[in-house]
């Protein structure tokens, strides 16, 4: 069985590509690009909204992109329970258009940052962290300038309270601190699903760490976890 | 026509970077009695409207919807006939 992703292109996105090697060449599966006038996004069992700067970040970033033809199919996919997963721009498009709560700041060192950074598996729960353990750490680079997650008071708990932040940066060793906070995040996050579990956004680029030939592979478990989500669902129908 | 200018503004509980390196800024410059910086955005958009009523009602719409992100942001406006 070969599972089908679809990865969405807007005008500016730049891991479009990146994401579908990772699916197609890494992951053996289908992939295709689907571009953002489309209407449909057919038959698929996985969308990536992939990073870049979509409309060039006018207004705000996703802010824009929220409003492409495609996203009325990609909103409808994720109500329907569709997997949805958006990395960096992906994950501020989500949250422009609603799919997941809060907003993603500028980074409070109002600085472009690009480097690799640690993060904690908080939930190993979800489809897209199955095949991480619980406090594990990974090594996974960023490339954002405006990734500083915030969201208010209420919401925060409700995340915390329903397990939906997935991950948090963090040091090494796994220890969640200040300087191990690289954009300002509220509490650390750098990624949270939505309560239903079908829609993750995230700010960090596993699809840049998941070939062997650039030497950091942690980033492929997330892409492993989303592929065995499917082969277990298969198994138990 | 009628032509609107939107103000949008960070909301108060939300820091802003920006307007603190700003701030620092007008400090460098000597200025230290600037305090309290923050930076917006500023749009200004003609409606095709028949009435101001209806002018305020799209301006309004359209400030919710798509200028200002209610989570960060606030927003006024302005409205004048053409």
């Amino acid at each position: 069985m070969s599972l089908r992703f679809a990865i969405v292109v807007f005008p500016g996105s730049n891991c479009d590509h990146d994401s579908h090697y990772v699916a197609e060449t890494i992951l053996g599966q289908e992939a295709r690009l689907v571009w953002h006038k489309e209407s449909s996004l057919g038959d698929v069992d996985v969308v990536i909204l992939p990073g870049g700067f979509s409309y060039g970040d006018y207004l705000r970033c996703g802010a824009l992109a929220r409003f492409s033809p495609i996203m009325r199919d990609v909103v409808r996919f994720a109500n329907n329970g569709g997997v949805v997963f958006g990395i960096c721009n992906g994950f501020q498009i989500l949250v422009e258009a609603g799919l997941l709560p809060g907003v993603l700041l500028r980074n409070s060192s109002l600085k472009f940052v690009c480097k690799y950074i640690h993060l904690r598996v908080e939930n190993a729960q979800t489809v897209f962290t199955s095949q991480c353990a619980k406090g594990e750490v990974l090594q996974i680079p960023i490339a954002h300038g405006d990734g500083n997650y915030f969201t208010d008071q209420e919401t925060l708990k409700r995340l915390e309270d329903r397990n939906q932040i997935v991950f948090r940066y963090s040091d090494a060793t796994g220890a969640i601190t200040d300087e191990a906070n690289p954009n300002g995040s509220l509490s650390n996050i750098a990624g949270i699903i939505n309560e239903r579990g079908n829609v993750m956004g995230m700010m960090p680029h596993p699809e840049r760490a998941s070939d062997p030939t650039l030497r950091h592979t942690d980033g492929r478990k997330v892409f492993d976890s989303i592929v065995e989500s499917f082969v277990s669902q298969t198994q138990l129908t | 026509m009628y032509h609107s200018k939107i103000l949008v503004t960070l909301r108060q509980s939300i820091l802003d970077p920006q307007g603190k390196a700003v701030e620092h800024g007008t400090h460098s410059l000597g200025y230290e009695r600037v305090r309290n910086v923050r930076i917006g955005k500023f749009v200004e958009l003609d409606v095709d409207a028949a009435s101001r009523e209806e002018a305020e009602k799209i301006t309004k719409e359209v400030s919710e919807k798509l200028l200002a992100n209610p989570v960060m942001e606030d927003f006024s406006f302005t409205i004048e006939k053409k």
